[in-house]
């Protein structure tokens, strides 16, 4: 169910702008509208903590003064600051430089096609409702088990939004859509150890979320798998991703194939397009049109058609990620990825992740990762991890304090398997990950 | 100062939509018809820009405008919270009628704004945007480009950023206290990409403040960054392998404070430990750290990044001693936190904007300066990492495990500093980590203005700082065994 009058009234905004600018004389602009509005309820021992009502409103401008940019964002949506908007953006872009690459993109990569991609669905959630949701969940996290002994509490929020993108060669095209969400985190104890940890379930329709009962039981087994944990000797050994962090490794990939660190030689993948990244079994493709899909969407951030295509074929790099501008930097085409990649997927392998244990024997199953400690130009990576030590295939103890390292272009080409067990709550779509050698570093002797 | 201060938050954020105190007095008392514990309306007018040089050209500029006004309403522990983009008094009070209805009806209560606290100025209410003319600002980025092009020739790329914000608030209370604030933020950034035989690799340095864009250009602090981006570029062209395993690390003064930020920082903000959520809650006058460490949390410093002249809840900000002497002494406060636990506000209640909630925040967080010469530390060290130079961290705070990533290290051999090696994650656990520092030096330095930190979704200015300190056993996760 789309709101009409409301994507035609923000569309008749946008194209004012594009008016005002012309008139101020940009020789071509674009310009986004989006406005946002939601409800977050967190529930917090059996009592609500906070209700918080959102809405946001954003306007951005960007100006093209010949091959000179500039651009400027605004909130109030009045005329006056509609006014110096574009004027703000105007002046810069008088003081930027003349980039023979900058400009509007293609007219012939606009998307002329919109199809219904079924990411609206209005949820009618009071606070209460939402109260009473959150409530079930922790209760049944907190009650789970006697070692569950505190709470960060059960969080529902439901979004609603309209995104209109429209530019100077007569793109105009809006479309709404919605995102909820449940979530809950609690704690555990066991002598001095404390451990917390979390589940979620996010969906664009609240039907397809799944229960609070599943997502405290989720949370609470999270939690009490932990305790006990302790640091391991240094050693290498294979490493499987749970899949709630082997999408990051995949992030990894993306952002060394994308068009900016590419053009600025900052990537680790430079020069690597149909070379073998991944063993031959990796296939890595973009699903824009996927119904539903958290990522789901018909044309990139600057209007150029998504579609669907192979990244990563036979493990051969077979497209960079590219916007307009990094693409004519590259000498190349836009692969219509200005603003990211759309429900990125590596193909599941056939074994879930009880199998891939198996198949690792002995090793390391990680189930969270914090800090950054990746060099995006060398590919050199070490990251902070908990998770458990595995032996013949079967979960012996938990970890925790413990490093894993190696260079991304090696855990790359080492990849032995991916799992079926895929997680569909995000944009990157991965079952876990089981990488044959790291480093792993640790406190003990 | 403060008088005038809040006279020209009044007129940067009041007078442009319209809006009149008494109609601030008709929020607060539309609030107060419910029976809370505390309420506050949070105003906030900012304009903020960008510039980046990269191929030796002005790339990108942005300029952005925004204001708006989040309405709070508490409850025991409960808390009501919208805003609204729209200063006008309609939509307020819309949302004032929102957030109450986490409370129980009560009486209307008349209320009438007055001048909250003053507290000395820690800033000037300068606006950094036009500090200096468009042009102005072009040439400098286009001067630090050229002269750190000229210092080596093996530099494929230069990318300079310029950012600076000026951001005006009012925050009015439940009793009518009315406080306002001129906050000017500025931040620049030079990466340099190296090639040599083939190997590449960057290195980044910048600076800030809360001053106006003349803070860069005193000292020419702008082609400093520059040389210093390439020097760590140049370290890391010879980087070997980073060792896997604990062992001893020193840790070079400034910004490598960002250890005392993830190890203790957070686990000490009021929130965590009135939940009992985190590794330190309940250990107020327990031993967390080694006799040497004294450990402070200091909003007052002037121009620094992380400071403010008062808190966004009006609270003026303090220096709070964290750890003395190795003992923890208490924890940083916003106002809901303090009124739970039953202590006082300490001026760390922050938001990122007025969509946000306040939460307990750090500012400026540093270890006081010890007795040691650091060439005397690096000398104990018969083999060890010396990390200078580090990228961000991150904590769990109720495991109390952290990390924060090594961007120039070199190992400590024979009492030297030898071999740099690649960056790599340093683990520890944050109650016990500090308990094995063995060796402060004299040379307390602060961060150069570059801390950003992240909790909950909102990013706020802080700032790190310590003097050179060795710590005889943390975990290093690189990859030679």
């Amino acid at each position: 169910m789309q709101n009409k009058e409301e994507i035609a009234r923000m569309e008749t905004v946008v194209a004012n702008v594009l008016e005002e600018a012309k008139n101020q004389g940009a020789s071509a602009a674009e310009v986004g509208l989006s406005i946002e509005s939601g409800l977050s309820v967190i529930c917090r021992l059996g009592a609500v903590e906070t209700i918080e009502h959102h809405r946001d409103q954003g306007l951005g401008i960007t100006v093209f003064w010949g091959q000179q940019k500039g651009s400027a964002n605004v909130t109030d949506l009045g005329e006056d600051s509609i006014k110096d908007g574009v004027k703000a953006a105007c002046s810069i872009a008088r003081f930027s430089g003349d980039d023979r690459y900058a400009g509007l993109p293609d007219p012939d990569r606009l998307a002329t096609q919109f199809p219904n991609l079924d990411v609206c669905h209005p949820w009618a959630l009071s606070a209460d409702q939402a109260m009473t949701l959150a409530l079930d969940c922790e209760t049944v996290a907190r009650e789970l088990d006697p070692l569950i002994t505190n709470s960060e509490g059960a969080t529902v929020n439901s979004h609603q939004g309209i995104s209109v993108l429209g530019n100077s060669l007569g793109f105009l095209n809006g479309y709404e859509s919605t995102r909820h969400s449940l979530s809950c985190s609690v704690i555990g104890q066991q002598g001095d150890d404390m451990q917390r940890d979390y589940w979620y379930t996010v969906a664009r329709n609240a039907d397809d979320l799944d229960s609070s009962r599943h997502v405290g039981v989720m949370a609470a087994e999270r939690v009490v798998r932990r305790l006990g944990a302790q640091s391991l000797s240094s050693r290498q050994c294979p490493v499987l991703y749970a899949p709630e962090v082997a999408a990051s490794l995949l992030g990894h990939f993306v952002g060394a194939i994308s068009g900016g660190s590419l053009y600025r030689k900052s990537s680790f993948l430079l020069d690597t397009l149909e070379t073998q990244v991944f063993p031959d079994f990796i296939r890595i493709h973009e699903q824009p049109f996927l119904p539903k899909a958290l990522g789901s969407s018909a044309y990139d951030g600057e209007g150029v058609a998504a579609y669907a295509h192979d990244i990563v074929t036979d493990g051969i790099l077979a497209s960079y990620v590219l916007s307009s501008y990094s693409a004519r930097k590259l000498g190349m085409v836009t692969t219509g990825n200005a603003g990211g990649v759309h429900n990125l997927t590596i193909e599941p392998g056939d074994q879930d992740q009880r199998g891939l244990l198996a198949t690792m024997d002995t090793g390391l199953l990680v189930t969270e990762l914090i800090g950054q400690g990746v060099n995006s130009m060398t590919g050199d990576y070490s990251r902070g991890a908990a998770g458990f030590w595995v032996e013949g295939g079967v979960i012996q103890y938990p970890v925790e304090e413990i490093t894993i390292a190696g260079n991304l272009k090696d855990m790359y080409q080492n990849i032995v398997a991916v799992g079926n067990d895929v997680d569909f709550r995000r944009n990157t779509r991965t079952g876990s990950i089981l990488v044959a050698q790291m480093t792993v570093a640790g406190s003990t002797d | 100062m403060t008088v005038s201060v809040l006279s020209l938050a009044k007129e940067s954020i009041l007078a442009p939509a319209n809006l009149l105190e008494r109609d601030i007095d008709q929020i607060i008392g539309c609030l107060l018809s419910a029976q809370v514990d505390a309420a506050d309306i949070y105003f906030q007018s900012s304009r903020y820009e960008s510039w980046v040089l990269e191929d030796g050209i002005i790339k990108q500029g942005t300029h952005n405008s925004e204001q708006g006004a989040g309405v709070r309403a508490i409850s025991g522990e409960k808390t009501g919270f919208a805003y609204s983009d729209q200063l006008a008094l309609p939509a307020l009070l819309e949302a004032a009628n929102n957030v109450k209805a986490i409370t129980r009806q009560g009486q209307q209560r008349q209320i009438q704004v007055t001048s909250g606290l003053s507290a000395p100025a820690l800033y000037l209410p300068v606006d950094p945007l036009s500090s200096l003319n468009d042009q102005e600002k072009v040439d400098l980025l286009h001067r630090i480009d050229r002269e750190t092009r000229k210092l080596d020739d093996r530099i494929e790329q230069v990318i300079v950023s310029l950012i600076g914000a000026h951001d005006s608030i009012l925050v009015a209370d439940q009793d009518g206290q009315l406080t306002g604030d001129v906050r000017p933020l500025i931040r620049m950034n030079v990466t340099v990409i190296i090639e040599d035989a083939g190997r590449r690799e960057q290195g980044s340095m910048g600076g800030g403040a809360r001053a106006d864009y003349g803070y860069f250009l005193d000292a020419d602090k702008g082609l400093e960054y520059g040389r210093q981006a390439l020097h760590q570029a140049l370290i890391n062209l010879e980087a070997t392998e980073a060792p896997a395993g604990a062992m001893t690390v020193v840790l070079g003064p400034g910004w490598p404070g960002i250890l005392l930020h993830e190890a203790i920082g957070h686990g000490l903000e009021g929130d965590f430990n009135r939940k009992g959520t985190s590794a330190f809650s309940g250990r107020v006058g327990e031993r967390v750290a080694s006799e040497l460490c004294t450990i402070v949390d200091d909003g007052t410093l002037a121009g620094r990044r992380g400071s403010l002249t008062v808190d966004d809840e009006g609270t003026p900000t303090e220096n709070t001693v964290l750890i003395e002497k190795g003992i923890l002494k208490g924890y940083m406060q916003d106002k809901l936190n303090a009124r739970l636990m039953g202590v006082k506000a300490t001026g760390n209640g922050r938001r990122e904007s007025y969509a946000h909630l306040p939460m307990p925040r750090m500012t400026n967080t540093y270890m006081l300066p010890g007795q040691s010469d650091p060439g005397e530390i690096i000398a104990s060290v018969d083999k060890g990492l010396y990390a200078s130079n580090f990228g961000g961290g991150q904590v769990d705070i109720t495991s109390g495990k952290f990390v924060f990533s090594a961007s120039e290290a070199y190992l400590i051999e024979n009492g030297k500093v030898t071999q740099p090696v690649k960056g790599a994650t340093l683990i520890g656990n944050g109650p016990d980590v500090l308990t094995r520092v063995s060796m402060v030096g004299n040379d307390l330095e602060l961060d150069s203005g570059v801390g950003t930190c992240g909790k909950e979704g909102q990013s706020v200015p802080v700032g790190v700082g310590q003097p050179t300190i060795k710590i005889d056993s943390l975990t290093v996760g690189g990859t030679s065994l």
